[in-house]
């Protein structure tokens, strides 16, 4: 196949209220592509909308959220004209999905070894032997110690990082081509992370997937991503390679994150703290909506939003500055 | 300076463990196993550890919210176990927290001036007035402005709710302020606030901190030492460079190295542990950490190390002998 695996065009997801009165631009006009077996890492903080875009990406927004503009290509086919019985073909088996809190994807009442091998009867139509005995075989792929005695298991007999692996054996059971991985470790210990975030590299190398990490982390995105978008309220305001935006960060916002975070090499120095909040996504500031913490704030970024330039090859940024 | 404002010797808690009908102690969790430590005037100690390792309960330990099973606690070189109830009390004004979760530890239905006077009002008996006036102070003092005593915690968002338990800490003008995570439910761009307000407030009002996080870099950004705990033993405390740069236990070495990189540069070669920590319900037997440890000798299951000096910095780990300089309990001066 030609082409970029996932091609964003200028998304956009509004939640509208009850009414319809007020709208919230969760998404605004957000483009980026995704190559196959690439890493994409989408930083942001609460309400900078990186979660919407993620579930935008599989059409599972709750019942106020509306995509009301933009393409999603993804292996060259529009998702956004696909039917609801397609996606279902789609979400599990070309596009999986982790999320962050293990115990809320995982079901109580079944054992393990059901749980993974559900997607394999349902999407390929395994009879029930040989999904489990494939289930068995993806719980050694994740590392699981014992996998014989585990797929018996329930998920409260496990531990947390154990739980978040499961995900992840559900997630590649039927060799999908995109992994979305929603703040996939907050929950884990520091060592368990640094296993689990081994374990995605080895899985996304062995099976030459594309990877999407959703975090607010910037340690997690310098350790294993090779692009970052940055997101601040709804909009991408910039994206490049990932040693680009780490040497040389062209938006305020970005440069300021990146100073503000503790440095284990370079522990005396001050921190650089970003004044204010990020804004309230249901009442975004206008212009740029950036502008009330910018150091560097102008006359125009109060009344226009920028739009994205080109700063350097495929890398973005949505600032009047460059 | 007259030695530390807060000494732990050989500090113990167990969980008794009970079933059966007459509820019978069964086991104990050892949540904290004989850990020693010491607190400077002025200057913070960090705690760093896993889930489990008893971070939490030495904090509870420190703050008498858990009665020790065994081991001395001294204020200010007075034992605490000897201290009737005036001087208990007194010991309670002196010591005060904030928690990780700003959202939970404000009562959503007082005001905020309430919420930062309750320590004022239980403790001492002012004037209205000069309570107020000691408020507006405490709020300047964190950097809000004086109308915010008269909103309620809802109408703030989690840095500025943070401030305001800052605020409310700081209310009976403690010595030791025990900071348990106090950054980690707050959003990226707002932690460097939090911290930079914490490192202001110690330069300014001489406290000393007791920091638990999880955050390797904002520990050692925050702390003059660094103590390590695995399954409620100090593996390793120092000096906080030298723990953090040149960490000695294997544990600790495993650990930092799993800390993320903050450039991608700084890409490196990791000491990935198998397995998980261990239920302190039954731990290993010799040293605790064995079982997971890359460099496991046959003596580590069985005999457990004792916590000897090594290369300026005290270290519990068969690997080294403890033949070197004697790391000092109070670092001199390193003005941060």
């Amino acid at each position: 196949m030609s082409g970029p695996l996932l091609e964003v065009r200028h998304l956009s997801t509004h939640y509208v209220s009850a009414r319809g009165t007020r709208v919230t631009r969760a998404v605004d006009d957000v483009s980026l592509t995704l190559g196959e077996g690439e890493t994409l890492g989408i930083v942001g903080e609460s309400g900078s909308g990186k979660t919407t875009l993620a579930v935008s990406l599989l059409r599972l927004l709750p019942p106020a959220g509306r995509i009301v503009s933009g393409e999603i290509r993804f292996e060259g086919d529009d998702l956004l004209r696909k039917s609801n019985a397609e996606m279902r073909r789609i979400r599990g088996k070309r596009i999986a999905m982790i999320l962050q809190d293990p115990m809320a994807s995982l079901n109580p009442l079944f054992t393990v070894g059901d749980q993974v091998a559900e997607p394999l009867r349902v999407h390929e139509g395994a009879s029930r032997g040989s999904a489990w005995s494939r289930a068995l075989d993806l719980l050694k792929a994740v590392r699981i110690s014992a996998p014989e005695m585990r797929v018996r298991e329930y998920p409260h007999q496990m531990s947390g990082g154990m739980r978040q692996r499961i995900v992840g054996a559900i997630a590649i059971s039927c060799e999908p081509r995109l992994l979305i991985a929603d703040e996939p470790t907050t929950s884990l210990d520091l060592t368990i992370q640094a296993q689990y975030l081994n374990l995605l590299r080895d899985l996304q190398r062995a099976h030459n997937l594309a990877l999407i990490f959703i975090t607010h982390n910037l340690g997690i995105v310098a350790k294993m991503c090779d692009q970052v978008a940055v997101m601040y309220g709804g909009r991408l305001v910039e994206s490049g390679p990932i040693a680009q935006i780490y040497n040389a960060p062209a938006h305020p916002y970005t440069r300021a994150l990146l100073e503000s975070i503790p440095r284990l090499a370079d522990s005396r120095k001050r921190l650089t703290a970003i004044d204010g909040q990020p804004p309230d996504p249901a009442a975004l500031p206008g212009g740029c909506a950036f502008h009330p913490r910018c150091p560097k704030v102008m006359d125009r970024c109060r009344v226009e939003a920028p739009p994205e330039s080109m700063v350097a090859t495929s890398h973005t940024s949505r600032c009047w500055l460059s | 300076m007259a030695g530390p404002v807060l000494e732990a010797r050989n500090l113990v808690k167990h969980f008794p463990v009970r079933r059966g009908i007459f509820a019978r102690e069964r086991a104990a969790v050892r949540a904290v196993d004989d850990i020693s430590f010491a607190i400077e005037p002025g200057k913070t100690l960090g705690l760093v550890g896993e889930s489990g390792c008893g971070k939490t309960t030495t904090a509870k330990l420190v703050l008498l919210l858990e009665q020790p099973t065994g081991g001395v606690m001294r204020f200010q070189g007075q034992d605490l176990q000897a201290l009737d109830g005036g001087r208990l009390r007194e010991y309670r004004r002196s010591v005060q927290a904030v928690f990780q979760d700003p959202f939970a530890s404000l009562n959503p239905r007082m005001r905020v001036s309430s919420i930062i006077a309750e320590p004022l009002v239980t403790n001492e008996s002012l004037p209205s007035a000069e309570v107020r006036k000691r408020v507006l102070r405490l709020l300047e003092l964190v950097g809000l402005p004086e109308r915010s005593a008269d909103l309620f915690p809802h109408e703030f968002s989690g840095g500025q709710r943070q401030r305001i338990a800052i605020a409310r800490a700081l209310a009976l003008s403690p010595k030791v302020v025990v900071l348990d995570e106090p950054v980690s439910a707050l959003d990226v761009s707002i932690r460097a606030q939090i911290l930079n307000l914490l490192r202001d407030l110690q330069a300014q009002l001489g406290l000393s901190y007791l920091f638990i996080a999880h955050d390797l870099a904002a520990v050692a950004h925050m702390s003059h030492t660094i103590a390590v705990m695995y399954l409620g033993k100090i593996v390793e405390v120092g000096d906080a460079d030298t723990v953090a740069k040149a960490p000695k236990h294997p544990y600790t070495q495993a650990l930092f190295s799993a800390a993320l990189p903050s450039h991608p540069d700084e890409r490196r070669e990791e000491i990935v542990l198998a397995g998980e920590v261990p239920s302190p319900l039954s731990p290993p037997s010799g040293c605790h950490f064995h079982p997971r440890c890359p460099q496991a000798m046959e003596r580590c299951a069985a005999e457990e190390p004792k916590l000897l000096p090594e290369s300026g910095r005290d270290v519990a780990c068969h690997l080294y002998t403890g033949v070197t300089v004697a790391w000092r309990s109070s670092p001199s001066g390193g003005g941060r």
